[in-house]
């Protein structure tokens, strides 16, 4: 039997388990499911399935080689007639990365984002950040800026090593 | 990619004012996100470096939704890359100030910050737009514009409030650039009709705010505001410093000799 034909209910779920297949290109161990840019999976009035995506920052470069494979993967599980969407509102937040991807950025040496977007965790606020390697919290930011445009670079003053800290936003 | 025709919507009808709006917007983000991009390789310092690169691919990526919004909107079937590559510099739309040289570090700064102050008004403002489109674009892009602001008045702080040589380069580039702020807040009839039809703010109404910013950081880097000043140019109208030209000249080298290059 091929997705396409599988139970209604049951496409939707599939879609999702696809999509957490998908890697982020420039985090590659976290799913576009944990950076939690996949705003929807929904059924169309047609019965076709709509899958929404969100950008992370506008001028991420990720974001239209990720279309691409999310496009490539949908096409190749037999879900061709999906319709792909770019989803501008409500604005993308770290605050929507799941506590399972939370986990696996710490264990790939890039701190997560502590606190909230909305409260005082923001971005520029962030009062400790926890070295991903030793666990301290007694590092310093060096710039606000890093390789990508989500993150920012640290040094932790216990263990001497400079890491990345996915800013939160 | 096709050949970019004239502009034909001029601002007499709302649709027209709409698209001239989003192109103002966007083409202002374009032009100093490609200005920011000219420092890479020469900036003085690496996290410096960093931080301008990463401004500039936020202001990019804004331009490319306003300016793929505008695409849309004037159904030529012309795409944002048309929009940037194949129109010559009257056919831009970005405020005068945006396309300035970069100068020293500190004259970058001084035009950062004054346009970041002008661009988290403009966009805290147009997260309520009528226009649902342009109003998520602008929920969106004053996120980044926050922390492009704390980047530009941390330095702008720090260099007036620092060494002799550093608050007095600051100075003379907030002399010399100040001409051109008169821009950012006076409406045309391009504004005011976005504006009475909901889809942009009042120019009139959010100058004082930011007004009273740029004089509170002014204050904290020991800088003086300097006196108004008459301009002659007017960028969002099409009508540019000498500068632009060259810039574009450089940036749409690569289109204009080999149309419809790919990566």
């Amino acid at each position: 039997m091929t997705a396409a034909t599988a139970d209604p209910d049951d496409r939707e779920r599939q879609v999702w388990e696809l999509l957490a297949s998908v890697p982020d290109p420039e985090i590659p161990v976290l799913s576009i499911v944990d950076l939690g840019i996949v705003r929807h999976v929904q059924r169309a009035g047609d019965g076709r399935l709509r899958v929404g995506l969100t950008p992370t920052y506008s001028g991420c470069p990720a974001t239209e080689v990720i279309r691409t494979m999310v496009r490539a993967a949908l096409d190749a599980a037999g879900f061709a007639d999906a319709i792909l969407e770019e989803v501008l509102s409500p604005p993308w937040t770290s605050d929507w990365l799941t506590p399972a991807g939370r986990e696996k950025l710490r264990a790939f040496g890039i701190a997560p984002p502590e606190g909230a977007a909305s409260g005082p965790g923001r971005l520029g606020r962030t009062a400790a950040v926890s070295c991903p390697r030793c666990g301290s919290r007694h590092s310093e930011r060096l710039s606000e800026f890093g390789s990508t445009p989500c993150k920012a670079h640290f040094r932790c003053g216990a263990c001497g090593e400079p890491f990345d800290y996915f800013k939160c936003l | 990619m096709s050949a970019a025709p004239p502009l034909a919507a001029g601002p007499a009808t709302l649709d027209g004012a709409r698209l001239r709006y989003l192109l103002r917007l966007g083409d202002t983000s374009l032009v100093l996100g490609q200005r920011l991009g000219e420092w890479i390789g020469h900036a003085p310092a690496l996290e410096e470096e960093l931080a301008l690169a990463n401004l500039a691919l936020d202001l990019v990526g804004q331009a490319r939704l306003l300016l793929s919004y505008a695409c849309e909107l004037e159904g030529a079937g012309r795409d944002e890359d048309a929009l940037a590559f194949l129109r010559d510099a009257p056919q831009f739309f970005n405020l005068t100030l945006a396309e300035q040289p970069n100068g020293d570090f500190a004259h970058t700064i001084v035009r950062q910050w004054l346009l970041d102050n002008w661009q988290l008004e403009i966009y805290q403002a147009l997260a309520h737009s009528t226009d649902t489109r342009l109003a998520a674009i602008a929920a969106k892009a004053v996120k980044e514009t926050r922390y492009h602001h704390r980047f530009s008045s941390g330095w702008l702080i720090r260099l007036g409030d620092g060494t002799v040589e550093s608050r007095q380069r600051v100075q003379r580039s907030l002399d010399e650039l100040w001409a051109l702020t008169d821009e950012l807040f006076t409406p045309d009839e391009v504004d005011e009709r976005a504006s009475a039809a909901g889809i942009a703010p009042s120019l009139t109404e959010l100058e004082p705010r930011w007004s009273a910013r740029i004089d509170q950081e002014l204050h904290a880097g020991t800088l003086q505001r300097p006196a108004r000043q008459p301009y002659p140019w007017h960028g969002k109208r099409g009508v540019h410093s000498e500068h632009l030209g060259h810039m574009l000249g450089e940036m749409q080298h690569l289109q204009r000799t080999y149309p419809g290059a790919r990566w």
